[in-house]
C-alpha cells in the first residue's frame, strides 16, 4: 500500500496544493488509526507527550479551535490558545514578531487561523516551529478538506472516480479550494456550482468542471459539499435575498430525491438552515455533517502527529 | 574630480547620434570633448573599455526617492547613489512624498536637498492636484517656475474632469503630463493580478481592465485636447494595443514600462513574497509577450524602473497588508539584458535607446546622448559579466527586490555624471 511506503518530510502543513497524493493518503491512513483512539473509553495516547501546541487564532472560530485543541490533548500534548482579543496583535505587533515570540516560549507546533490568505505561509518561512494551517483567508483550509475526504472515504470506501460537487460561494471559500486540490489529486471528478459572480477566474485550471445550474451539479453526483453562504460579502450582490438563493441553489428533499440514492451530503458548518439547505436534508439520512465533526479530531491528530515527527526536519 | 578622462577602446553605442562603433571618448571640464578613433590625452586618467559597451548614462523617468517624509525608506542621497550604481545618471522623482510636491515652496526645499545630496541629476515631477487628493488642481505655472519638469499624481489616477483641464493647462505651461492609469472602482481592495493565480492564492484581484479602461479614456482626452500625455508603467496587453493604435492615429502619446513587467508574471506571487506586490500588478505570460512586442515595435518608448523603496518592517507582513512597490534601479539593466537582448527582443542599440535617449527626449533633457559638448553623463557596461544580486550590495536604503538571489548578467562598470567619475570598475566611489 502506498500509505505505508510514504514518509512525512514536510515541516509544515500549509495546504493541499503543496501535498502529493501519497502524502494526502498518508494523512488519511494515519487518521484511520487515530479514529479508533477517539472511540475508546480512555481517549488518549502519549504520542505528543512533552510537545506543546499553540492555537494562534486571528479569526474567531469555535469549532476548528476546539477540534484542534481536543486533537492535541488526545495526543497528550500541552495546548495553549491565543486569540486575537487577548493577544498583543492589536498593539501593532506583526505576525512574524508574534510567531517568533511564541517560538521563544519553546513550543513545537503553531496552528494558525488568519483572515489573510498566505499568512501561514509567511509565518512558516519565519519560524522553526511546525506550522499547521487552520484556515487562511480565501486560500486553504486543508484539515477541513482532509476530514471531508476522510468522511467520504469512510462512507463510500474510496475517493478515486467519485463525482463530487461543491456548491456555493466558491470565490470566497478556502474550503472549496482545499477540497478541489485534495479531491482531484485523489482522482475524484469535481464540479463547482455557484451563481456566475461567485465563480472565481480561472478555477477550471484547477481541474474542475463549472456549472451555474444546480440540477447539473446534483445529477449523477456521488457526493455534494454544500458551502455556507455568506450574504455579508459579494453574495449580497449575486442574490437579492436568502430566499431567492434557497430557491435557486438550496438543497431540498425534493432535489435530493432525484439524485443517486446514497448521495453523501456534506457541509463544513455552521449551517444556515433554509438558505443553502433545508433542515430536512441537514438532518436526513444522506447527511454526514456530524460525522464530519467527529472525524475532524482524528484527521487533526494525524496532521499534528505527522508534522511533529517529520523526517529530516530540524 | 572634474578632470580629464579618456575612455578607450570600448564599443560606443549612442543611438541618438546613430553611432555603434569602437571609439574613444575624451571628457574634459564636465563635458564630452571629443568622440573619435585613436584619441589620447596628455594628463588625466585613461579608462580601458575594451570588450565593454560605452553608452549615454541612463535616464529613469519614474523613481520614488521618498524625500521629504519617508527618509526611513529612501533619501535623495541613497536613491541617487542607487541610480548611479544601476547606470542611471538622471532620474525623475515622483511627487507622492509626505507632504506631496504640490507647491513651489516644497519643491524649493527638495531642490536644496538635491543640490546638497544628489549623486546624479535629479529632476522633479510636481503633483497635478493638491495633496494628490484628486480635488483641487495645483498651479502648474508656479510649479514650473519652481523647477518641476513634469506633472503627475502617480500612485493615484486623475479623475476625468480634472484630467480634461490638466491636459489643457499642462499644454499651456509646457509641462509633460504623466498618468498612472487605474480605475479605482475596478481595482479597489485588489492586491495582485486578477486571474487563475489570484484565485489559487485566495487573494483579491486587480483586473487588467482597471488599467486599460483608464488608458483608453486618457488617450481620448489627450486626443480631444490635442495635448501630450505619457502613460506610466504599462503592464498589460490591452494597454499596449490601445497605445499602438493611438500612435498610429497621431495622438501625442508616449509610454513606459518597467523591467518587472517583462521579466515576471503573477506566478511569482505564489510564495506570498510581498516584494512581488506591485501596482499595477505583475500580469500573465501573454501580457509579458505583449509588453515585449510593444517595446520591439516602438509602441513603448521607454523603460523606467518605478523604483519604490519600502522598509523590511513594512514588507514583512501579510500580503494583504504590505504596501505596493519594489526597488528597481540597481537591477534594471541586468534584467533588461537577460530578458530583452539575450532573448532577441531588442538589440543593444534599441535597449540603450529605451533607457537613455528616448526618456531624455520625452522629458526634454539634453542628456541621453554622447554628442561633443554635451554633459559627460557616460556609463561603461560589462555586457557579459555574470553575478548574483546580493542584498548587501544594494545601495538603496530599502532592499525590497524580488530579484535578490537571482543570477544576473550585464553589469555597470564605470559611471560619469557631469564629468565626475562616481563608479569605477564596479566600485562606488
Amino acid at each position: 500500500m502506498a500509505e505505508k511506503k510514504t514518509v512525512w518530510t514536510k515541516k509544515d502543513m500549509l495546504g493541499l496544493e503543496y501535498l502529493s497524493k501519497e502524502e494526502i493518503e498518508l494523512i488519511l491512513y494515519t487518521a484511520g488509526s487515530f479514529k479508533e483512539v477517539t472511540t475508546r473509553q480512555i481517549k488518549k495516547v502519549p504520542a505528543l507527550r512533552g510537545k506543546t501546541v499553540v492555537n494562534l487564532f486571528y479569526e474567531p472560530s469555535t469549532r476548528t479551535r476546539t477540534s484542534f485543541e481536543l486533537a492535541a490533548k488526545r495526543l497528550s500534548a500541552d495546548v495553549v490558545n491565543i486569540e486575537i482579543e487577548t493577544s498583543s496583535v492589536r498593539k501593532g505587533e506583526t505576525l512574524i514578531d508574534t510567531g517568533r515570540n511564541i517560538e521563544a516560549l519553546k513550543i513545537d507546533i503553531i496552528v494558525v487561523r488568519h483572515n489573510c490568505s498566505g499568512a501561514p505561509n509567511i509565518l512558516a518561512q519565519n519560524v522553526k516551529a511546525r506550522v499547521v494551517n487552520a484556515g487562511d483567508g480565501w486560500h486553504e483550509h486543508p484539515t477541513q478538506a482532509l476530514l471531508d475526504m476522510f468522511t467520504l472515504k469512510s462512507r463510500l470506501g474510496h475517493i478515486d472516480g467519485l463525482k463530487v460537487s461543491i456548491i456555493g460561494d466558491i470565490a470566497h471559500s478556502r474550503v472549496a479550494r482545499s477540497n478541489i486540490w485534495g479531491l482531484t489529486k485523489l482522482g475524484a471528478k469535481v464540479t463547482v456550482c455557484a451563481p456566475e459572480m461567485l465563480i472565481p477566474d480561472g478555477i477550471e485550471k484547477m481541474g474542475v468542471r463549472i456549472t451555474t445550474d444546480i440540477n447539473e451539479a446534483l445529477d449523477d453526483a456521488d457526493a455534494i459539499n454544500v458551502l455556507r453562504m455568506q450574504f455579508e460579502r459579494d453574495g449580497a450582490l449575486a442574490f437579492p435575498s436568502k430566499l431567492e438563493y434557497f430557491k435557486k441553489y438550496g438543497i431540498t428533499a425534493e432535489r435530493l430525491n432525484k439524485c443517486k440514492k446514497n448521495i453523501v451530503v456534506m457541509h463544513p458548518g455552521p449551517i444556515n438552515r433554509g438558505v443553502e439547505m433545508s433542515s430536512e436534508v441537514a438532518d436526513g439520512k444522506n447527511s454526514v455533517i456530524l460525522e464530519q465533526v467527529t472525524n475532524g479530531i482524528a484527521v487533526r491528530m494525524a496532521v499534528l502527529y505527522l508534522v511533529a515527527y517529520a523526517k529530516g526536519v530540524e | 574630480m572634474n578632470g580629464q578622462y579618456l575612455i578607450k577602446g570600448g564599443r560606443v553605442i549612442d543611438p541618438a547620434n546613430k553611432i555603434n562603433d569602437t571609439l574613444d571618448i575624451i571628457i574634459s571640464g564636465g563635458k564630452i570633448e571629443k568622440v573619435g578613433k585613436n584619441l589620447s590625452i596628455k594628463s588625466g586618467e585613461a579608462i580601458d573599455a575594451k570588450g565593454k559597451i560605452v553608452a549615454p548614462g541612463f535616464v529613469d523617468m519614474h523613481v520614488h526617492l521618498r524625500e521629504p517624509g519617508r527618509e526611513d525608506e529612501e533619501t535623495v542621497r541613497t536613491g541617487s547613489r542607487a541610480a548611479v550604481h544601476g547606470g542611471f545618471t538622471s532620474v525623475l522623482c515622483m511627487p507622492n512624498t509626505e507632504p506631496a510636491l504640490d507647491n513651489p515652496a516644497i519643491v524649493k526645499a527638495l531642490k536644496d536637498i538635491i543640490a546638497k545630496d544628489a549623486a546624479c541629476n535629479v529632476f522633479i515631477a510636481g503633483a497635478i492636484t493638491e495633496g494628490r487628493a484628486g480635488k483641487n488642481m495645483t498651479d502648474f505655472t508656479k510649479l514650473k517656475a519652481g523647477g518641476v519638469i513634469a506633472l503627475t499624481d502617480d500612485g493615484s489616477p486623475t479623475p476625468e474632469k480634472i484630467m480634461q483641464e490638466a491636459l489643457k493647462r499642462s499644454k499651456a505651461a509646457g509641462l509633460l503630463l504623466i498618468e498612472h492609469c487605474e480605475t479605482p472602482e475596478l481595482s479597489a481592495g485588489g492586491v495582485m493580478n486578477k486571474g487563475f493565480v489570484s484565485t489559487k492564492l485566495g487573494l483579491k484581484g486587480i483586473p487588467s481592465a482597471s488599467e486599460y479602461e483608464a488608458v483608453k479614456r486618457n488617450i481620448e482626452l489627450a486626443k480631444k485636447a490635442s495635448a501630450r500625455i505619457h502613460i506610466a508603467h504599462v503592464s498589460c496587453k490591452e494597454s499596449v494595443e490601445l497605445i499602438r493604435k493611438a500612435k498610429k492615429d497621431g495622438v501625442k502619446v508616449t509610454a513606459e514600462t518597467a523591467p518587472h513587467y517583462f521579466a515576471l508574471t503573477d506566478e511569482r506571487c505564489s510564495s506570498y513574497d510581498t516584494n512581488t506586490k506591485i501596482n499595477p500588478p505583475l500580469r500573465t505570460a501573454a501580457d509579458v509577450e505583449a509588453i515585449k512586442a510593444g517595446l520591439a515595435d516602438g509602441t513603448i518608448d521607454a523603460i523606467a524602473t518605478d523604483h519604490a523603496p519600502h522598509t523590511d518592517s513594512e514588507k514583512d507582513v501579510e500580503f494583504d497588508h504590505a504596501p505596493f512597490g519594489k526597488i528597481g534601479l540597481e537591477s534594471a539593466l541586468s534584467v533588461s539584458v537577460m530578458e530583452l537582448v539575450d532573448k532577441k527582443t531588442l538589440s543593444w542599440d534599441e535597449l540603450i535607446q529605451k533607457l537613455s535617449s528616448n526618456p531624455a527626449g520625452i522629458l526634454g533633457l539634453e542628456s541621453g546622448k554622447l554628442s561633443e559638448g554635451s554633459p559627460a553623463d557616460i556609463i561603461v557596461i560589462d555586457p557579459d559579466k555574470e553575478y548574483a544580486l546580493k542584498q548587501e550590495s544594494i545601495e538603496s536604503k530599502s532592499k525590497n527586490s524580488p530579484f535578490i538571489g537571482w543570477k544576473l548578467k550585464g553589469k555597470i562598470s564605470t559611471v560619469f555624471v557631469g564629468g565626475k567619475i562616481l563608479m569605477r570598475d564596479e566600485l562606488m566611489l
